[in-house]
């Protein structure tokens, strides 16, 4: 009814806005690397990481392996290929039991908002938001045994109240918009409306969530690979060459500098994504945000 | 003495644009002490905009040029801080949206203290005495308003109220009330205009009223200035200009403020709609574990009818119960006593409600921009009703259908396939009304549904009611605020206040000579535009 | 007030208990038999019986589990398995690594991520704002143990200005202490701190667009008074929430860096449990570390009816 509202301090620079769909094609770009790598792993590596080749151990970087050989001779950029496939795969399984359980959990939560049901799904979020995954992890590794496995499911576990909190929160706002009174006047029950008219308005939010539950997806696997809670050896993992690579590293730094640089890239890449597609999804929000 | 000597605030040739857009053009404007000028212009039209660059508090990317001269001081060529000792001190500002306006983690006190020390060196006591002076001004007196109290304690008036307090607890020689009252129900709106007249005629104040309704300036207003899309067409003394007002787009949007559409009730004598003695109150989430849960009345023992091919206007304040009313009739909610039916059969069976009867029954929203999901095309939107029938139409009849209904309302067949955001405001509000119109219902509920238009688009909106009633035998129930509106499109009017009907009967005859105290307050408040126009 | 403690002291207890529900069942109940998890596959048939009694394996899950609970309540954690000695003295000890570090991390978090972030907002979309969350967009990214491998290889290897690792232990003086926890508390904390940063910017600038920013602007305030007046205080829900969800990432984390820098904290109590198969070490630790998250958030609800009169009321 107003001309539209204006706060003294708006509109945001265009350098900002340049800027962010470059780190939108950046985050792609680095993104889609580390896939690549992961993919063509399953076909061809430079070097066979099963075989070991002492005589050519701790070599820095040269023209035959490019990245460099570990303690026991195997070449590091073939293991940062296969690595590169336990990250991924960890991580899109972890974000996926969390979109799966938690999407519908929250959809079901604000359907049913203020019901002892909403009540009951929501404390049990913040209660499983009480366990960090590392402590999920130790848990599962202390009755079953460290794998894979067991970090795809401590991650998991950890996505599930972040995408049931997010869900809740965004379907709760959509349900006070008109056109859900209007399904309603229509005869549409709640679980209809939900998948109709809820979980559409909502996509474009769970994939930006998604792509940043992915890159800490990352970082968790690295960092339970690490200690020894995620992939066994021979499985490659970033986290795990980490580890080995910290008694060589005063005299051996190339064995720590690139699965690092690995994760790193990988993460900034999805992060970078995400931003960009959430400013590419809601051009209100083009202000960078976290 | 020229114009410009005598005047608080002088506006001349303001050109303003936004990152290279243009918004204003050579927009001028005056107000000399003791006056009232009030700007009206419908959305897009500059108005607020004009105020914003007064105060010089634009969006980044604001260009102006022109002159801009507030209260002896040359605004454009002030550097920002000298611009922030103007601001409080020589003019205040009062804003639409009374409940987002203040600092909710600071008590009222704070708040109007703050102005008086970010312009005077004295201490926090003697501004705290002197805030509790500004809010006495604006009639909030601190025995019954305690200066510790937080804006979430107070209702919408009242923020208001508090707003005002912080605007002129300097005395500042001008004060901007951009839609001060659009977003209160029109008692509170009332008092508000009365307030600000007040002030203004006590301190000898300038008073800038920015507003999109004219009736509201026409009241008080000393001299009016009419504005669209960024100019202004139309100025003069608020006594004379609806006489002499000579720009076409005035003039329309003096016609649009007064319509009323050409109607031929064709009533009969069955009832349609019969509601009969309902209650409805809700129970409060509980305060604590242990605590009883609260129980609120919204619907005390409602009962009316609603006559076949009848309009029926619902007003009241917010509050008084017309949406908890409006949901139970759209069986969205099972009440707790009474009945509800439509042409005989209840409204809710059991514990369900009836398709059979809600197929009937369709409703029209306020928000033209909420009422419809981004993702679906006008035809997916249109049709959703169909989920109510047993066997909806397939293929061609649906097709025909949905033809049929936008061509209805002035659409054409071609806008099924186009999304809800390629359409403007008034267009939105016809694909409603299609979306209502689509299961040939006997009684369609306009929930507010012009409250949020501008007054040209509400014309046309109202026009095209009246002719859908007539066509399809329709029957309204028309829920508002706005009296005139009310007055223009129904038989029959109910008063609801605190749940409850406290009168009804014909439109002219409750709204020329109300009973009830309420209506008679309702109606007194209502601002209406001279007699003579 | 009062009646808003009650409530989230209630909801407190009732979270603490389903914890200590969820880890027993994990723990205790979801293997099997715990003995012999402990004990490996190859253990003589006396000897599990041995420890099956010593670990009150005879009872009913739900009266061991009501031991384990009116034990924890009293400061008895049981008895190590492998190390023989009461747990809660294990923990105290490890406590006094672990704690510290936790807090001088969330400390230093709290130090750069502040002033970072209201720094930023205030220049919004100039080359400083840019750059400076272009570096917390890295500090996001990085893995902490690996940045912490990083500092040890050049402020410990190379410069030699730190140990690479080891905890000289509070009896050598505090500073030496402080010291020896320094490289792995900056290693937790930069990364958090990133994030902390860009939510404070973020909370900051979402604040400075409301309406009430703009009627302080109309009273006269400059941008800067608006921003410390108003949007500041506002702008702290949203950051107290995640400054809570962090200490509790500081506590887990500090798990692993403990393992970068050799630190005798409860991450190696857990580890080296963890290999020896301590079930009894580790369900105390992991309940423990739960125990910190959950008072953790209490206390930062706590906090938000502390900046928000709006919850003292309602609730």
């Amino acid at each position: 009814m107003s001309d539209q509202s204006l706060s003294p301090v708006q509109a945001s620079s265009t350098l900002w806005i340049a800027l962010r769909s470059r780190s939108l094609i950046l985050g792609l770009v680095l993104t889609l690397t580390f896939v690549a790598a992961a993919l063509i792993s399953f076909v061809w590596v430079p070097y066979d990481i099963t075989t070991l080749d002492i005589a050519n151990k701790i070599k820095g970087p040269s023209a035959l392996h490019w990245l460099g050989t570990d303690h026991y001779g195997r070449d590091i950029l073939s293991m940062i290929m296969q690595g590169a496939r336990t990250s991924i795969a960890v991580a899109v399984l972890a974000v996926g039991i969390g979109m799966l359980i938690g999407v519908p959990l929250g959809l079901w939560a604000a359907a049913r908002r203020g019901s002892l049901l909403d009540e009951v799904i929501m404390r049990t979020n913040d209660l499983v938001f009480a366990f960090p995954s590392l402590l999920i992890a130790v848990m599962i590794t202390s009755a079953f045994g460290p794998s894979a496995t067991n970090a795809i499911i401590a991650i998991g576990i950890f996505n599930i109240p972040v995408f049931a909190r997010l869900t809740r929160s965004s379907a709760l706002s959509l349900w006070q918009r008109d056109y859900i009174l209007a399904a309603r006047v229509a005869g549409k029950g709640a679980a209809r409306i939900s998948w109709e008219h809820i979980l559409p308005n909502i996509t474009n939010m769970m994939i930006v969530q998604g792509t940043i539950q992915f890159s800490l997806g990352i970082l968790a696997e690295a960092g339970l690979s690490y200690v020894g809670l995620g992939a066994q050896p021979p499985t490659a993992s970033w986290g795990r060459m980490l580890a080995d690579s910290q008694t060589f590293i005063s005299f051996a730094p190339h064995m720590a500098l690139f699965p690092g640089l690995a994760i790193l890239l990988t993460v900034l890449g999805l992060n970078l994504m995400g931003d960009g597609l959430r400013d590419l999804f809601d051009p209100k929000l083009r202000r960078g945000r976290t | 003495m020229t114009e410009t000597d005598m005047s608080l605030l002088t506006i001349e040739n303001l050109s303003l644009s936004i990152h290279g857009t243009a918004i204003l053009h050579d927009v001028s404007l005056s107000v000399a002490p003791g006056q009232i000028l009030g700007v009206i212009g419908e959305s897009g039209s500059g108005k607020s905009m004009t105020a914003f660059a007064s105060m010089q508090l634009l969006p980044e990317g604001a260009r102006c040029t022109g002159r801009i001269s507030l209260a002896g001081h040359e605004v454009l060529s002030l550097t920002e801080a000298q611009m922030c000792g103007l601001r409080g001190k020589a003019v205040g500002m009062v804003f639409q949206e009374p409940m987002t306006a203040l600092n909710p983690l600071k008590t009222i006190g704070d708040q109007v203290a703050e102005t008086i020390l970010m312009h005077e060196k004295i201490s926090r006591r003697d501004a705290m005495t002197r805030a509790r002076d500004a809010l006495a001004r604006a009639e909030l007196p601190e025995d019954r308003f305690p200066m510790t109290r937080y804006p979430h304690e107070l209702s919408g008036g009242q923020r208001q109220r508090v707003v005002i307090a912080m605007a002129i607890a300097l005395r500042p020689a001008l004060l901007i009330a951009d839609e001060p009252t659009t977003a209160l129900d029109v008692t509170t709106q009332a008092q508000i205009l009365k307030l600000l007249t007040r002030l203004v005629r006590e301190d000898g104040m300038g008073l800038l009223i920015i507003s999109h309704d004219l009736a509201v300036v026409a009241d008080m207003a000393d001299e009016i200035a009419i504005m669209q899309r960024g100019r202004v067409v139309e100025r003069g003394p608020a006594k004379t200009l609806f006489q002499t007002m000579q720009h076409p787009y005035s003039r329309a949007l003096l016609a649009a403020s007064t319509h009323a559409p050409d109607r031929t009730p064709g009533i009969n004598d069955d009832a349609l709609l019969v509601v009969q003695d309902v209650v409805r109150s809700y129970t409060l989430p509980r305060k604590s574990l242990f605590g009883a849960p609260r129980v609120i009345q919204a619907v005390r023992g409602v009962s009316f009818q609603i006559r076949r091919g009848e309009s029926l206007g619902l007003v009241g304040e917010s509050g008084c119960g017309k949406s908890t009313l409006t949901r139970a009739i759209l069986g969205l909610e099972k009440v707790q006593s009474g009945e509800i039916t439509l042409g005989g059969q209840p409204v809710f069976t059991g514990h369900r409600p009836n398709p059979e009867v809600r197929r009937r029954l369709q409703v029209v929203f306020q928000d033209p921009y909420g009422s419809f999901n981004p993702r679906h095309r006008v035809a997916r939107l249109v049709t959703e009703p169909f989920h109510l029938s047993e066997n909806p139409p397939q293929g061609a009849a649906r097709a025909a259908a949905i033809a049929e209904a936008l061509t209805a309302v002035g659409l054409s067949p071609e806008d099924q396939h186009k999304y809800i955001h390629e359409f403007s405001g008034g267009q939105r509000q016809r694909i409603a009304i299609a979306r209502a119109l689509i299961t040939r219902p006997d009684l369609i509920i306009l929930d507010e549904a012009v409250s949020a238009l501008d007054v040209q688009v509400r014309a046309q909106i109202l026009d095209l009611l009246a002719d859908l009633s007539e066509r399809f035998g329709l029957t309204y129930l028309f829920i508002s605020h706005d009296l005139s509106v009310v007055r223009s499109i129904t038989d029959r009017v109910l008063v609801m206040k605190l749940g409850e009907i406290v009168e009804q009967g014909q439109t002219e005859q409750v709204l020329d000579a109300p009973q009830h105290p309420y209506t008679q307050q309702l109606v007194a408040a209502a601002p209406r535009l001279p007699e003579n126009v | 007030m009062i009646r808003y403690t009650l409530t989230r002291l209630t909801s407190l207890i009732l979270s603490l208990v389903a914890a200590s529900v969820v880890i027993f069942a994990a723990i205790e109940v979801l293997p099997g038999d715990p003995a012999s998890v402990m004990l490996g596959v190859n253990a003589q048939e006396d000897t599990l019986a041995a420890l099956r009694t010593e670990l009150g394996l005879d009872q009913a899950p739900v009266e061991r589990y009501l031991t384990w609970v009116s034990g924890m309540v009293h400061g008895d954690f049981g008895v190590s398995y492998t190390y023989r000695t009461p747990v809660a003295q294990m923990i105290v000890d490890r406590l006094q690594v672990s704690l510290p570090l936790a807090l001088y991390a969330l400390a230093l978090t709290v130090l750069i991520a502040f002033p970072v972030g209201i720094w930023a907002a205030s220049r919004r979309g100039s080359f400083a704002d840019v750059s400076v969350m272009g570096l917390t967009q890295l500090g996001v990214a990085i893995p902490n143990f690996w940045f912490a491998m990083l500092m040890v290889l050049v402020f410990a290897i190379n410069l030699q200005w730190f140990s690479a690792g080891g905890f000289t232990g509070w009896g050598e003086g505090p500073l030496l202490a402080i010291k020896s926890l320094t490289l792995p508390a900056i290693a937790l904390a930069l990364p958090q701190a990133s994030i902390l940063a860009r939510v404070m910017r973020s909370a900051l600038l979402d604040t400075l667009s409301e309406d009430f920013i703009r009627t302080a602007r109309a009273k006269g305030l400059t941008r800067r008074q608006a921003l410390w007046r108003h949007a500041l205080r506002n702008a702290m829900i949203p950051v107290l929430t995640i400054i809570g969800m962090q200490f509790s990432f500081l506590l887990a984390g500090g798990i692993i860096i403990e393992n970068v820098f050799y630190l005798p904290g409860l991450g190696r109590l857990i580890f080296q449990a963890i290999s020896a198969r301590d079930l009894i070490v580790v369900e105390s630790v992991v309940m423990l570390l739960v125990f910190a998250v959950v008072m953790v958030n209490f206390m930062v609800e706590l906090a938000y009816a502390f900046v928000d009169p709006r919850l003292r009321v309602r609730r």
